[in-house]
């Protein structure tokens, strides 16, 4: 008995229906949900690490204009809900940007939920970041930064080879919680239709009417996930560990 | 301590001043310092010791006067600042290793990255300074892993590597233990010794008396007085430098 008989007649006999396992339609729809969600997570990670990092860096600037708009953009996005912030940006500002017209002659929008979807995450998760860089940049101590500069290191050596390296370190623990939420908070994209695990899901058990079957599959596969994300940064913070110090 | 041995001046400072806010921290300072010269600050604490050593790398900017280090006003407002820092090392009461990088690398960083040098060529000479002060053994730890004796002296090794002509030390044994600060001692001694320049703030009186060949003792943001320690701590002119030696001694 091959494993497809196998999970079929796990359900004929059990009713117990994996589909996603006998059925190659389910199955693909399945797979192109996981790596959807899988590219949400690391577009938007990558994305938010930035916007956190440019942000903290213009929260430590000279020109009060950036700090505060800086300060309205973290403020605006860390006390909304982030999935009225997706909605928002896929109803109310997409309608207004310019389309694009594709090789039928009709217009489409420029950007669309997929893109949306990675905009807001980016944009929600890349707030929270700002604030947990720049109290990593505060808690490096200006005695350090100063013994730096006093051996002739400029302002930007300094930054880059110590000061930036200390926050970090001091960031990493709050950064990999806030990545594991927005790893979660992929599942928003549902709302805009973006094809995503949950999305996938939900039109796999409609048909095949196997709800409690997929929440289940559905809850391991982002238990995995998270596992693998959690698995690789225990790694990094291993290698990046100074020994002889609670970092 | 004999002054045949010093050279010609290699820091000269006339006239500083300098101000917090509206608060003078330092007045009138006068000094000079020659070449292999050891000189030590005394005075009481907030009389403004380590405030003159940052401005002597250029740390803190001066109000008034001027502060040549090697022919060069540090005070210049076109001047380069990093020139001067890599003229005067300066190491801290607080060691301020850099915890993330090893003993040597914490070494062998400055010359690399600022200096541009070979790091091939800079690692053997990082572990020859370890071994001068001693930590051969310790190359690979971090910081954390090391006694507050072991991480100044790496800070010193991490000065020296620099090739400063000068080096600050302010209150470097004032966290350590009495024999971690032995070692420290030692190791400044034998710098002394070898011929560098070096400018110490210190509550050591013992060893202030013993190695410095001229001491300063400060109180309120001046110098209050100045010689060689058989003049200061023997036959004190001043009656403040006499209060507070009868204080710590
Ligand atoms: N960044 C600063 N802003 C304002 N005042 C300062 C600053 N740094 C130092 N001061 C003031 O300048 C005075 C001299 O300080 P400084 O640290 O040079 O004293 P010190 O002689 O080194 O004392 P200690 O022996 O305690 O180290 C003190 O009154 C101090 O409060
Ligand atoms: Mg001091």
């Amino acid at each position: 008995m091959t494993i497809v008989e196998a999970f079929k007649h796990l359900n004929d006999a059990y009713g117990i229906n994996l589909s996603i396992v006998y059925d190659p339609f389910d199955r693909e729809r399945f797979v192109h949900g996981f790596l959807m969600t899988l590219l949400l997570s690391i577009v938007s990670m990558a994305l938010s690490i930035v916007i956190g990092l440019v942000g903290a860096w213009l929260l430590g600037g000279r020109s009060r204009l950036l700090k505060g708009a800086t300060t309205g953009f973290v403020e605006a996005f860390r006390n909304t809900p982030p999935l009225i912030q997706l909605l928002f940006f896929f109803f109310a500002v997409s309608p207004f940007l310019p389309g694009a017209v594709n090789s039928a002659g009709q217009v489409t929008p420029l950007i669309g939920g997929v893109g949306w979807a990675i905009i807001s995450l980016s944009l929600y998760a890349g707030a929270l970041n700002v604030e947990i860089f720049r109290s990593g940049l505060e808690a490096v101590p200006s005695a350090t930064r100063e013994a730096a500069e006093s051996l002739g290191y400029t302002r930007l050596q300094a930054f880059r080879h110590v000061v930036f390296p200390l926050a970090f370190r001091i960031s990493l623990s709050a950064l990999n919680n806030n990545m594991v939420n927005l790893i979660k908070t992929t599942t928003l994209a549902y709302a805009i239709g973006v094809p995503e695990l949950l999305y996938a899901s939900a039109a796999i058990w409609s048909e095949s009417l196997n709800v409690r079957e997929m929440m289940l599959v559905m809850l391991a596969t982002y238990l995995l996930l998270i596992a693998g994300y959690t698995g690789i940064m225990n790694r990094v913070e291993r290698a990046l560990r100074m020994p002889g110090t609670d970092v | 301590m004999d002054h045949h041995k010093l050279g010609a001046p290699i820091i000269v400072i006339k006239g500083v001043e300098k101000r917090f806010g509206e608060t003078v921290v330092l007045r009138e300072i006068d000094m000079v310092v020659h070449r292999g010269e050891t000189v030590c600050i005394i005075g009481p604490s907030g009389s403004g010791k380590s405030t003159l050593l940052r401005c002597i790398n250029a740390l803190a900017p001066i109000n008034k006067g001027s502060i040549l280090v090697d022919g060069v006003e540090v005070n210049d407002p076109k001047l380069d600042k990093l020139a001067v820092r890599r003229k005067v090392g300066i190491v801290f009461q607080q060691y301020n290793l850099f915890p993330h990088k090893t003993a040597l690398q914490n070494v062998m960083m400055a010359p690399v990255t600022v200096l541009k040098q070979d790091p091939r060529e800079v690692e053997a000479r990082a572990r020859a300074l370890l071994k001068r002060v001693r930590l051969e053994d310790k190359a690979g730890s971090y910081p954390g892993e090391l006694s507050g004796g072991q991480q100044q002296r790496v800070a010193i090794a991490r000065s020296l590597a620099m090739n400063p002509l000068v080096i600050l030390f302010d209150e470097v044994t004032a966290a350590l233990d009495p024999e971690t600060k032995k070692e420290v001692l030692v190791t400044i001694r034998e710098l002394a010794a070898d011929g560098m320049t070096c400018i110490l703030v210190t509550h050591e009186m013992a060893f202030a008396r013993e190695i410095a060949d001229t001491v300063y003792f400060t109180d309120g943001g001046v110098i209050v007085e100045s010689g060689p320690p058989s003049q200061i701590f023997q036959a004190p002119q001043n009656p403040r430098t006499r209060a507070f030696l009868d204080l710590v001694l």
